[in-house]
């Protein structure tokens, strides 16, 4: 049995930080990875996929986008490069390869079981990613065979899809992008929408994701916000890493031919059934757009920064007067339905008992039980930990908590 | 993306959101608490003439009953050749929306600070009755659109009472019965 002060597991984005982070503490830590470096990015995304935020705010500890295209979005190929880049500059002790199959604890330490073998540790870190299932609701298995299930995680491009229509689940980042480029192969798309956040790529002359982070908004800690799990649970923003294209929003869509209706609720004797309540998820999501573009315009006046262009307000979402509410899968209107209804981590291998009633990890800003961690995960302790830019400063705080928790135990 | 914003003027609808704020950390607790069943026992009188009782329901684990039962009673109007004595149920499903959207409305606005002043809406739903005479099995029997219109004098921005709208409908039970399916079993005791 191999023995670590520190086992990272993932080495992704969370787990490099994590493990930058340790190096510079002079914490002994080992670093496991069930594939190859930046695994979900490269094998778990779509062909088209770039990320959301520009490359300048593709930042982690110690390390900076170095290239020539500063407000670019980097395609998943560049984030693995990216990543691998990051790995060999901090020297991360990364065994790849690997998966872990179980984690413990006794009263001696942590037991994590692998592929390759079982390690002790002090502590672990659990970085393995908040996106490793799609979140698809129960009712996808009374839809008939007939019709093609997909996720994201398992989607490449449109022309892997059978001919024909095209049922979206979900209206945030994935399903847009998703309905957008299905649409566009000739495969006619029906997007199903429930709460989402409409939100521009650029505002007053700047990316919005500048404007996130610099008026703070991004940086918003667990201490100022009414419902931790609400905002745990929000839907990512409609954004599409492409300076080009201002909105990809509902109205965008429905020029393109996408049919809007609701939230799909269920699948009663082979109809799918949709939500009469999309007029109002529109208003919904056009009051939070113009609450964070308010927020921004009061900042930007305190600032006294100069903006390339002044305050405006969007047209409201256009929904359609009599949106669909039932489609009969024998009238062969879709052949297929994407699940963009949203990603949850994969913890089965974690036999602790630090689950809640809905299966979410219980931890307090990544602190799950004394020398249990974990990172990655939506607003982790900042709104910002959701992203790539955001992880490097949870890293630093877990870090820090385990080279002080080191120091207490040694003296 | 909300912006959260904290109101030290005292608004007062008449809600208590201290007790809801309070009721919601006790079901985080104890969720079974939160199971409720409602019940209404309706009795015919006459042609489409019928009346509702309301008092029991369940809820935090026991039984509740009420100071007083309540009545609704239900008819039809004359052009259905009925007596009209009361409302159609279609009105009443209406009116609960009305209600529900209303209390909703002033609940929100409580919690956020905002003092109404008034609240006034108008619900109008859309029946083609060929559905419910049976004469073509396209037309559906219930509501074929439901329009909302409140009017609201308050203490805030338009936006701020678009939102308190748009926040009732999201956290309505009436709302949610109306826009999402439900099933329904009607047996013979």
């Amino acid at each position: 049995m191999k023995r670590i002060s520190t086992l990272v597991i993932g080495a992704g984005q969370a787990g490099l930080a994590m493990s930058h982070c340790l190096t510079e503490r002079s914490e002994p830590h080992v670093v496991l990875e069930r594939g190859q470096i930046g695994n979900s990015w490269a094998r778990e995304r779509w062909d088209s996929l770039r990320m959301q935020s520009p490359n300048w705010q593709t930042r982690l500890p110690g390390h900076a986008y170095a290239g020539s295209d500063p407000d670019g979005y980097m395609t998943m190929p560049e984030v693995r490069a990216y990543l691998e880049s990051y790995a060999a500059k901090s020297a991360a002790p990364v065994e790849t390869g690997v998966t872990v199959t179980s984690v413990t604890r006794d009263d001696e330490s942590h037991v994590v079981k692998t592929t390759k073998g079982t390690w002790r540790a002090t502590n672990v870190v659990l970085a393995s990613g908040a996106c490793n299932q799609a979140s698809i609701p129960g009712f996808a298995q009374d839809i008939p065979d007939s019709i093609t299930q997909v996720s994201p995680l398992s989607y490449r491009r449109p022309s892997d899809l059978p001919e024909g229509g095209v049922l979206v689940v979900g209206a945030s980042a994935t399903g847009v992008q998703l309905a957008a480029e299905i649409q566009a192969s000739g495969r006619p798309v029906i997007l199903a929408t429930g709460n989402h956040i409409r939100m521009p790529r650029r505002y007053r002359g700047h990316d919005i994701t500048w404007l996130l982070e610099h008026s703070g908004l991004f940086s918003k800690t667990l201490e100022n916000v009414d419902d931790i799990n609400r905002v745990r649970s929000l839907p990512s923003l409609q954004l599409i890493g492409d300076r080009s294209c201002l909105f990809l929003d509902l109205n965008a869509l429905q020029d393109m031919g996408v049919e809007i209706v609701g939230r799909l609720t269920g699948c009663r004797d082979g109809t799918l059934l949709f939500s009469g309540s999309l007029a109002n998820t529109a208003v919904l999501s056009d009051l939070k757009m113009n609450r964070a573009l308010s927020a921004i315009d009061d900042w930007a006046l305190q600032s006294g920064l100069e903006f390339p262009e002044p305050p405006r307000r969007f047209a409201p979402t256009l929904v359609p007067a009599k949106p669909r509410l039932a489609l009969p899968l024998a009238s062969g209107a879709i052949s297929t339905i994407v699940w963009a209804s949203g990603f949850r981590p994969d913890m089965s291998w974690l036999q602790m008992p630090v689950f809640d009633g809905k299966g979410r990890i219980r931890h307090a800003g990544g602190i799950v039980a004394p020398g249990l961690y974990v990172l990655g995960l939506p607003f982790l302790r900042t709104r910002k930990s959701t992203f790539l830019d955001g992880v490097g400063d949870d890293a630093r705080v877990l870090a820090q908590h385990i080279a002080d928790a080191r120091l207490r135990q040694a003296a | 993306m909300n912006t959260e914003t904290q109101m030290t003027a005292v608004a007062d609808n008449g809600v208590n959101t201290e007790a809801l704020i309070g009721a919601r950390g006790a079901f985080a607790e104890m969720p079974e608490a939160a199971s409720f069943t409602f019940r209404s026992a309706c009795e015919w009188k006459e042609g489409t003439y019928n009346i509702n009782t309301i008092n029991g329901y369940f809820g935090l684990g026991q039984e509740h009953a009420r100071k007083q039962s309540f009545t609704i009673e239900a008819d039809h109007p004359e052009v259905f050749a009925a007596h009209d004595r009361a409302a159609t149920p279609t009105e009443i499903v209406l009116a609960a929306l009305a209600s529900c959207l209303t209390g909703g409305v002033a609940a929100v606005a409580q919690h956020r600070g905002i003092q109404l002043r008034s609240v006034r809406s108008t619900v109008e739903g859309d029946i083609d009755v060929r559905g419910i005479l049976g004469m073509d099995p396209d037309i559906r029997n219930g509501f074929s659109a439901i329009r909302v219109t409140f009017e609201i004098d308050a203490d805030a921005s338009q936006d701020d009472i678009r939102a308190l709208v748009a926040q009732s409908q999201k956290r309505s039970a009436m709302f949610d019965i109306l826009t999402n399916p439900t099933n329904v079993a009607v047996s013979v005791a």
